[in-house]
């Protein structure tokens, strides 16, 4: 799950990480309130979406007069931002962030992700602050310094002092540097962070380290125990089928092609995809069923499914291991009756209780293709969904 | 021969009494796996499915020998699950609980790989030598003793793997379902180091998918270690970047952990790989010369 900048610069305060002050607002008249809350003469305006690369797509704005504030927020609130991150439709922005203006004397990055291969929690900073890490890892990865926390001991101040010193920054700013990276890595690890980014960490005109951007994704699976977090989810930025499908227990992720996918087991529904795409057609969607799939849970999956228009084809494939085919076979059947399923739907079944749903299939009358392998099933959804798949 | 476990290997259950832990059991028991009792705290001395229920992990091994654990309990509460069997002296601990929070199987981590013990899993089908011994949730009956050792990230496409190798008649020593979170206890390179040691496993399949490094390191160790053939299939091909496909560790970041570079790493590395998942028995006969 992901926090927005103005989510994230709050709890980094809780934490007693170096923010500005900021409000977030939704209208244009609450934005040249939050000016006078603020004070000062000038503020940065930030639109509030799950995405990077806003500063590009005009999304963020220094702005120099409250008239000035007024107009960004008369130009973003309820509007999409496209950026480089975001497909063309853009994401909603949901908040309008007005912050206290900082004057910046040298742009930093710091990071903090988990590390598969390392299996830790890894540190990086550069001196290039303010772009694109990935772009700094890919054509000059020296610039790049990474420390690794012991899991058992925690972050320790040393590390920080010594990636202060690598950068360049004065003995002053090295000490504010390494509280910085200290408190840092206990919020990553108290709230259960996947990925925590300050990108720019600046050096204000005054000497002083500053968390100018706050990024923050949070682990899923960590979630239950934190309820205060889970409450922040922001249902907006994320796609609507998406979440219906989460509701249920399903895992939709969707694509562009036409070919509607059904099967159990993420790793199936990709290779799934796959065969789909090799014989010439192309996914529409990733949908894992899960392995206690349910009658409803697979209605609920092919209304989803359906309610892509690109969708011509639906291929169903099922290798039963908990789950029952026959339990499938009476979601499919059900399903067929109550949505109303206008496009050819193509079913594997494999495993347990496979040929008893195979039996229910046929014996329901529905217009229901019956595939007797993988390779036979993807040809015949891809056939199916026509020409132009 | 096998790896990890065989007809002599005695398992307990963390979250026994549970209903996930009573289904599999039973089902474990039916095929044969010498399942001597099983863990649920403040259950001890009860009797479930004909076998010792304890309150401890300690208290199990201690009554029954056991050596090997398979846990069913839930997500928040796998971490002191698995410190508990490692601390007991369990020598293989399978985990099939799917979302534990990542920072959990780190500080698992970092235990398992001070105290020597092996984890399989989390988020996985769990291990079976077929014939003799199934830890964990795969269905029995696609299984064939035999001699292809599966290790995968996956648990469905395991079944796929396994099925066209029972298909073909050439049966499986070992499966290994290794999990699909980004921090596994046991990555493709322990697993493949078991096979290449094991008389009894001739050839290999190895199922991954898109993200993580695990491919390219399994890659380079194949290169250098491995003699047996492998047959290498990575799910993926048309998974967005970005985006989470299903498993927690199923994703591209970063331009990174693409199927593209995994199937041009194992083409490198010497391994047959095979676009298509319904090709990998046929790629298996190729490869042993099986037919």
């Amino acid at each position: 799950m992901n926090l927005h900048e103005y989510q994230a610069k709050e709890l980094f305060a809780q934490h007693g990480l170096p923010v500005s002050h900021g409000i977030a607002v939704d209208t244009a008249a609450q934005a040249v309130a939050a000016t006078r809350e603020l004070g000062g003469d000038r503020w940065v305006c930030k639109a509030q979406v799950h995405a990077g690369g806003r500063g590009k797509a005009g999304g963020v704005r220094r702005a120099d007069s409250v008239a000035a504030v007024r107009a960004f927020a008369d130009e973003w609130a309820g509007q999409r931002l496209v950026t480089m991150q975001t497909d063309a439709d853009g994401q909603p922005v949901s908040k309008i962030y007005v912050e206290a203006c900082v004057d910046i004397a040298q742009e930093l990055y710091l990071g903090m992700v988990i590390d598969r291969a390392t299996q830790r929690v890894v540190v990086m900073a550069s001196a290039e602050g303010g772009v694109e890490i990935e772009t700094v890892a890919e054509e000059t990865p020296e610039k790049i310094l990474r420390a690794t926390i012991d899991p058992a001991l925690g972050a320790q101040p040393y590390q920080g002092r010594e990636m202060a010193f690598a950068l360049g920054l004065s003995s002053g700013q090295a000490r504010e540097f390494a509280d910085v990276f200290v408190k840092l890595s206990r919020f990553f690890h108290a709230l259960d962070c996947s990925l925590v980014e300050i990108n720019p960490l600046v050096v204000t005109q005054a000497g002083h380290i500053h968390c100018l951007d706050a990024k923050v994704n949070l682990d899923n699976n960590a979630l239950y125990r934190h309820p205060d977090l889970a409450a922040l989810k922001d249902p907006s930025q994320e796609d609507e089928r998406e979440a219906q499908a989460a509701e249920f227990g399903l895992n939709y992720v969707a694509l562009d092609g036409n070919i509607g996918c059904m099967v159990n087991g993420a790793g199936l529904a990709m290779g799934t995809m796959d065969l789909a795409k090799l014989y010439g057609g192309n996914p529409a969607n990733f949908l894992d069923v899960g392995g206690g799939a349910t009658k409803e849970a697979v209605s609920q999956a092919f209304r989803i499914i359906l309610s892509d228009a690109n969708v011509k084809a639906v291929l169903i494939n099922i290798f039963g291991g908990i789950v029952s085919c026959a339990t499938i076979a009476d979601g499919i059947v059900g399903a067929v009756a109550e949505v109303g399923v206008e496009v050819p739907v193509v079913v594997r079944f494999e495993g347990n209780n496979a040929e008893v749903g195979r039996l229910k299939l046929a014996a329901s009358g529905l217009d229901i293709v019956a595939a007797n392998s993988l390779a036979d099933a993807a040809q015949k959804a891809v056939q199916a969904a026509g020409a132009d798949a | 021969m096998s790896v990890l476990v065989n007809r002599d290997t005695r398992v307990i259950c963390q979250g026994f009494t549970g209903s996930q832990g009573t289904l599999h059991c039973e089902q474990a028991i039916a095929y044969g796996t010498q399942l001597v009792g099983g863990v649920t705290p403040g259950k001890g001395g009860a009797t479930h499915l004909e076998r010792p229920v304890f309150d401890t992990v300690r208290a199990a091994v201690d009554a029954t020998g056991a050596t090997a654990s398979v846990i069913y309990v839930p997500a928040a509460f796998c971490k002191d699950s698995i410190l508990e069997a490692m601390n007991a002296g369990i020598d293989l601990i399978v985990c099939i609980t799917e979302g534990i929070p990542t920072l959990d199987m780190l500080a698992v981590k970092a235990r398992l790989d001070e105290t020597g013990a092996r984890l399989i899993g989390p988020n996985c089908p769990g291990v079976i030598t077929p014939g003799e011994c199934k830890i964990g949730i795969m269905p029995a009956d696609i299984h064939l003793p035999g001699r292809v050792g599966v290790v995968s990230r996956s648990g469905t496409l395991t079944y796929e793997a396994v099925k066209q190798t029972t298909d073909k008649g050439y049966g499986q020593s070992t499966c290994v379902g290794i999990g699909g979170d980004p921090i596994p206890g046991s990555h493709f390179i322990d697993v493949l180091a078991l096979f290449e040691s094991d008389p009894a496993t001739e050839a290999i399949v190895m199922v991954g998918e898109i993200g993580g490094t695990a491919e390219e390191e399994a890659a380079d160790y194949i290169k250098a270690h491995v003699t047996k053939p492998v047959v290498a299939y990575i799910a993926g091909v048309t998974a967005p970047a970005g985006k989470r496909m299903g498993h927690a560790g199923a994703i591209i970041a970063g331009g990174k952990g693409t199927a593209a570079e995994k199937f041009a790493a194992l083409d490198a590395a010497g391994a047959r790989t095979v676009k298509s998942l319904a090709e990998i028995g046929d790629a298996l006969g190729e490869v042993t010369g099986w037919g």
